[in-house]
């Protein structure tokens, strides 16, 4: 039983570090003023970038450059999109999924021949587990062994990235000065304009952010997780991410425990397939998919707790004739 | 001496509005100097160029003697030039604190800039009589206290030169009197303070300069010591507009609207609307004289069915409704019988991306003079807006144009026709010749008037008291909230204005 | 006229010619990207999509589809709620149509059966709607969440149904049953005689689609509701004003737009596939916002924008067939081109335009 807990727990983690960057990112967007429904595309495209760049260079760091390339570049023209043009957020967020979608599967194709796939990783262009001292050594001590050389130990860099961001995040959102001003600037551009510090490039600066976590969300997908990219194999995780973000009311700390949950979900639901469970029988694998997106939604009725989106969130900053 | 600020041939087009006309200012240091000027007359404009909002289309700025160029906000403060804004600019969910830091930080990280805003909040509050918690969270402070965080703002940002645009709209009287003490303490300890305001009292209360701003120009400075409220009105209008509308005395009939106990509570549980009652007669104009923001909206919204009461009745026509029910809707007091011309026609009065002839039946657009069932008879609309196009003298005379290319005035004339060419039994007024110009003042009053003759109740919400006391039959005035008294119209400005400030409760009893 | 307006035709017509032009412009580039020749690209694109009947038969099977999920997305503009449920709301529409024609489709002629199945998709379409819609009309949650949320909340609900609720006994195919024919709508060939789409599955639904058009022109513009739904659009305070509910705008509004998104399943399920399966929306929803971005929410410009993006799923095909290199993939890459100009940068040219217009309005002016 407790094996088995570890073994849920450890899969929990993994599957919940893409979700984690994805949300992260989203949260420097949605925090700065810009909705971005993007986050799907973004890692995509960024998945592809990487897997293609690790293949073709053999170095999955290259990979992780060209990933974060590519997303960044996605996330500029959200930026030119909705900030510099005004256009509308969300559409421009659907415009880029779709050019995502459509590319990754187009190039890749075209570059590799193997059906939208990238030929698959060796070893050594991949992100692969790191092993923490004594892991070996301490494996057999009961829960200690488990909790340490199973959970702990013997993720990949990006995991531990990923949840290292978590308090980098707290600490640039509440501690530093561009955190401050993000956070300004997400809740009433007009201060910010007005205390003399340009809307526009703050915004920018936002959506770079997001844009490279949502390229190291996509490098983890093609070339941690798994050792290529396959088509379309964000699956919607852009959008869970998005789930979580409004689940953990665009905080860090929270966000971290939404993806957590999120991950554990879909954890649960792989091994739980086709079981009976004692008193209830078997619950539909669906149900579990469908799980982060309900609880959403119930959080969003304000039956557990409100979520208020950043204020300015989803508008263009005009400047107003007073 | 070197004045703070000298422009010249300020310059600045909005497209085809001419906002400020080669305009000369010169400020000297260490005065309260008060713009004074109609809606509209370019002030904020102005302020809003020497704050480096916009940017002049020509003309020099001059501060402290040296030429500057001001391309945005983050210019002037680096020019000891500080903006107190209409809307505030504050973030509502941040502490006084980190409002104050935001923009001037002091590093990249936060630690040391907020230990040493706390010391110098410290200092400021002692040595300007500016007291706020710096903890507090800025959007659950009264306005009175957000305004001095913008205050606060300003100063620590280290300005000399203080702009505060309308402050008073928003406060209480003894806010404003204290915001008053604030400026004048801020002047005695060197700064200097320029204050845009459109009203005469604060300018005579509080400033020691005063210039005057007509459609765009600036038309005069003078010391206020100098000068009187008679003669700035007149500097303000052009002309000595008498706001005396030719009309007979009121013969009331029988009461048409009759409001008991009303009071309404707004979104942060505050009464807004505290025991309101009072009768409207056919055939009187009633005027509610008021300082802005003293629940005069609020009173009109409630009574044309927009918002709720927590209790009181209202009476329209004999026709006794209960405020308090959502089953009082807008919709329900239009069939009964009450017309409202709203104090925003932007905001409510008209959408103005509509065409003129879809204005012209909103709100009424269910009736079935429009269209059978569940259509609409566009002939029929259209008919009806050129009617009142021609009524009204409506220019230009096409309701096929979108309503947004209209004038102020022809707006206010197309909101006024809807209303009156219904024929309600109660006409709700607010605030109708905001942003107008003089003729069309003109042509709204007579019909106002007209209307009452024909034996229409009105009731009239104005924030200008001139306006009031020309068109009312009898004077209502509103503090916080509250009727505090019944007048004539003859009533002597003073004491108007006393009772608006909330100064004689007891008398007015 | 003042600075800043454009005249009518520059801003209909000038303006998106101009998106639309820079998105097929980029989408050319990727084209040459991939080595391949753009102007042979767009021959192969037309031709297969206009050239012979089949093409067209094609075209026009695709354009229904987007005609119901663009007037979906369409609608709701109006009442500035951005529907971008259209997926989940065709999706579950399916279930309607499915549930009507399964029950119906042994015993009636499938003019009895037609009736009950646009019920059943309206309905369920805009079932499928009304918990966002409520939820934005009296939480505030806004509706672009909620409905995102719901198109995942329907694709496990969907696949759920059909692997353990309604799947085909003795299968292993996440799918019905074949409806008989009293569950098939009649290909327009054969209604109307002399027309001949080959293979193409081109059914009555486009009739049905058109009468939508009509029914969401009058609507918007000719009825009361519609022109509450406009008020409400574009202002919500003075919707407020005139005693018009934001509550029951917003809420019949989302249904009407998810009813619309719904009768999409009626051409893919009663008229082509004639069983429900997995996944048959496709994206439609989706595109239906490039659709009413491109017909600017007009049920006229939604017809021939819904016939631009036909053509691109069949000259597509077509050109896929062709150039192998140019998989079906482009055509979702042109989509999210046009989303982008037609849509997110929809305003980039405006400047450039305005200075020319006022540049050349200038002389005449003075003239005059």
């Amino acid at each position: 039983m407790f094996e088995m807990m570890i073994l849920i727990l450890d899969s929990t983690v993994r599957l919940s570090t893409p979700l984690l960057l994805a949300c992260l990112a989203g949260l420097y967007s949605e925090r700065s003023g810009i909705f971005d429904i993007g986050l799907e595309g973004k890692m995509l495209g960024a998945a592809f970038a990487a897997g293609a760049g690790a293949a073709v260079t053999g170095s999955a760091w290259l990979g992780l450059a060209c990933g974060i390339v590519v997303s960044v570049a996605l996330a500029l023209l959200h930026g030119f999109a909705s900030i510099t043009n005004r256009g509308n957020q969300i559409v421009s967020g659907v415009a880029i999924n779709f050019l995502a979608m459509g590319l990754t599967a187009l190039l890749g194709q075209d570059w590799f021949r193997q059906g939208g796939q990238t030929p698959p990783l060796p070893v050594e262009a991949r992100f692969t587990s790191l092993d923490w001292p004594f892991a070996e050594a301490l494996r057999d001590v009961p829960v200690i062994g488990g909790l340490y050389s199973e959970l702990l130990s013997g993720h990949n860099l990006l995991v531990y990235v990923a949840f290292l961001m978590v308090p980098f995040t707290w600490w640039a959102l509440y501690r530093t000065r561009f955190g401050l001003r993000l956070r300004a600037v997400g809740e009433n551009p007009a201060a910010v304009d007005t205390a003399g510090i340009s809307v526009t490039w703050l915004r920018y600066r936002a959506v770079i952010c997001t844009g490279i976590l949502c390229g190291v969300a996509g490098a983890y997908l093609s070339t941690a997780q798994s050792a290529s990219f396959i088509k379309d194999m964000t699956a919607g995780r852009g959008f869970i991410a998005l789930a979580a973000l409004i689940f953990a009311k665009w905080r860090p700390v929270p966000a971290m425990f939404a993806c957590l949950l999120f991950g554990f979900l879909d954890a649960v639901a792989i091994r739980l397939q086709g079981q009976e469970l004692p008193g209830i029988g078997e619950v539909p694998v669906q149900f579990f998919q469908a799980l982060p997106y309900i609880l959403t939604v119930v959080l969003l009725a304000g039956f557990i707790g409100r979520a208020i989106p950043p204020k300015a969130g989803g508008t263009a900053y005009v400047k107003e004739r007073t | 001496m070197v004045p703070a600020i000298e422009l010249r041939k300020i310059d600045k087009s909005f497209g085809p509005v001419h906002a400020n006309k080669a305009i000369d200012l010169t400020v000297a240091k260490g005065s309260i100097h008060g713009i004074v000027g109609e809606n509209g007359a370019g002030k904020s404009t102005l302020m809003s160029i020497l704050y480096g909002f916009y940017r002049a289309d020509g003309g020099d700025i001059v501060v402290d003697g040296k030429k500057v160029e001001i391309e945005d906000s983050k210019a002037a403060i680096s020019h000891g030039i500080g903006m107190v804004h209409q809307h505030f600019m504050l973030v509502d969910n941040f502490t006084v604190l980190e409002n104050v830091i935001l923009g001037a930080e002091g590093g990249s990280l936060l630690g040391e800039g907020v230990a040493r805003a706390r010391a110098e909040l410290k200092r400021l509050e002692q040595e300007y009589e500016l007291k706020v918690d710096p903890d507090a969270v800025v959007g659950e402070l009264p306005v009175g206290l957000q305004q001095r965080v913008e205050i606060l703002k300003a100063l620590f940002r280290g300005a000399d030169i203080l702009i505060l645009d309308e402050p008073t709209g928003v406060l209480t009287p003894a806010e404003a009197d204290h915001l008053f003490r604030i400026l004048r303490v801020l002047r005695d300890e060197g700064k200097t303070v320029l204050l845009i305001t459109h009203k005469l009292r604060e300018i005579m209360a509080v400033t020691d300069t005063v210039s005057v701003m007509r459609q765009g120009a600036m038309v005069a400075t003078c010391k206020t010591s100098e000068t009187s409220m008679p003669e700035l009105a007149e500097l303000m209008v052009g002309r000595r507009v008498l706001l005396r509308v030719d009309k007979k005395p009121a013969t009331p009939g029988r009461t048409a609207l009759s409001v008991r106990g009303l009071t309404v509570r707004d979104s942060r549980g505050l009464d807004v609307v505290k025991n309101v009652g009072f009768d409207l007669r056919e055939g009187e104009i009633v005027g509610i004289a008021g300082v802005s923001g003293n629940g005069q909206s609020q009173l009109m919204e409630t009574l044309a069915g927009i918002r709720r009461a927590v209790s009181g009745t209202i009476e329209i026509d004999g026709y006794k409704v209960d405020p308090t029910t959502g089953a009082v809707d807008p919709a329900e007091m239009r069939r009964l019988g009450m017309g409202h011309v709203p104090e925003d026609r932007h905001r409510m009065g008209l959408v103005t991306k509509f065409y003129e002839y879809e204005n012209a039946i909103l709100g009424y657009h269910r009736d079935p003079a429009y269209g059978k069932g569940a259509m609409l008879d566009l002939a029929a609309i259209r008919e009806t807006a050129n009617g009142e196009i021609e009524k009204y003298d409506i220019r230009p005379p096409n309701c096929q144009l979108r309503t947004a290319s209209f004038s102020g005035g022809n707006q206010q004339k197309i909101v006024l026709a809807r209303e009156i060419e219904r024929d309600p039994k109660v006409l709700l007024v607010g605030q109708p010749t905001r942003g107008v110009d003089i003729g069309a003042i003109e042509f709204i009053h007579r019909r106002i008037v007209e209307m009452r003759d024909a034996g229409k109740a009105i009731l009239l919400v104005s924030v200008e008291l001139d306006e009031i006391r020309g068109l009312a039959d009898r004077v209502l005035v509103m503090f916080d909230g509250a009727l505090v008294g019944e007048r004539p119209p003859e009533t002597d400005e003073g004491e108007l204005g006393l009772m608006m400030a909330g100064v004689n409760r007891e008398a007015a009893e | 006229m003042s600075a800043g307006h454009l005249p009518r035709w520059v801003d209909y017509g000038l303006m998106p010619l101009l998106n639309l032009a820079a998105a097929f412009l980029v989408s050319g580039l990727v084209v040459l990207l991939i080595g391949e020749n753009p102007l042979e690209a767009v021959e192969i694109l037309i031709w297969g999509s206009l050239g012979w009947n089949e093409g067209i038969g094609f075209t026009l099977f695709y354009a229904t589809n987007f005609i119901f999920t663009g007037l979906a997305v369409a609608v709701a503009f109006h009442a500035s709620l951005f529907n971008i449920g259209g997926e989940g709301q065709a999706y579950v529409g399916g279930l309607g149509v499915a549930i009507a024609c399964l029950a119906l489709d042994r015993f009636v002629p499938w003019w009895v059966t037609l009736p009950f199945a646009v019920l059943g998709a309206a309905a369920a379409g805009a079932a499928w709607a009304f918990v966002p819609a409520v939820l934005q009309a009296r939480r505030g949650s806004h509706v672009v969440i909620t409905t995102i949320m719901f198109n995942f909340i329907a694709a496990s609900l969907m696949v759920y149904l059909l692997v353990n609720v309604m799947g085909k006994e003795g299968s292993m195919q996440p799918e019905t049953r074949t409806f008989e024919a009293g569950g098939r709508l009649p290909l327009l060939q054969d209604v109307i005689p002399g027309l001949d789409f080959g293979t193409a599955p081109l059914n009555l639904s486009l009739i049905l689609a058109l009468l939508a058009s009509f029914a969401v022109w009058a609507l918007i513009w000719r009825t009361k509701l519609g022109y509450e739904i406009r008020t409400f659009g574009a202002s919500p305070s003075a919707a407020v004003y005139a005693g018009i509910s934001p509550v029951r705008i917003t809420i019949i509004t989302m249904m009407i737009s998810g009813g619309l998104a719904g009768m999409m399943a009626i051409n893919e399920i009663m008229g082509s596939q004639h069983r429900l399966l997995i996944e048959f929306v496709s994206g439609y929803g989706f595109v239906g916002i490039a659709v009413a971005l491109m017909g600017r929410a007009h049920p006229v410009g939604i017809v021939f924008a819904s016939i631009l993006f036909g053509m691109l799923y069949q000259g597509g095909a077509e050109l896929a067939f062709e150039k192998p290199s140019i998989t079906r993939d482009m055509i979702v890459v042109i989509q999210g081109l046009v989303i982008l100009f037609a849509g997110a940068l929809e305003q980039m040219f405006r400047p450039a335009l305005i200075r020319m217009f006022s540049f050349a309005r200038t002389p005449a002016t003075e003239a005059a």
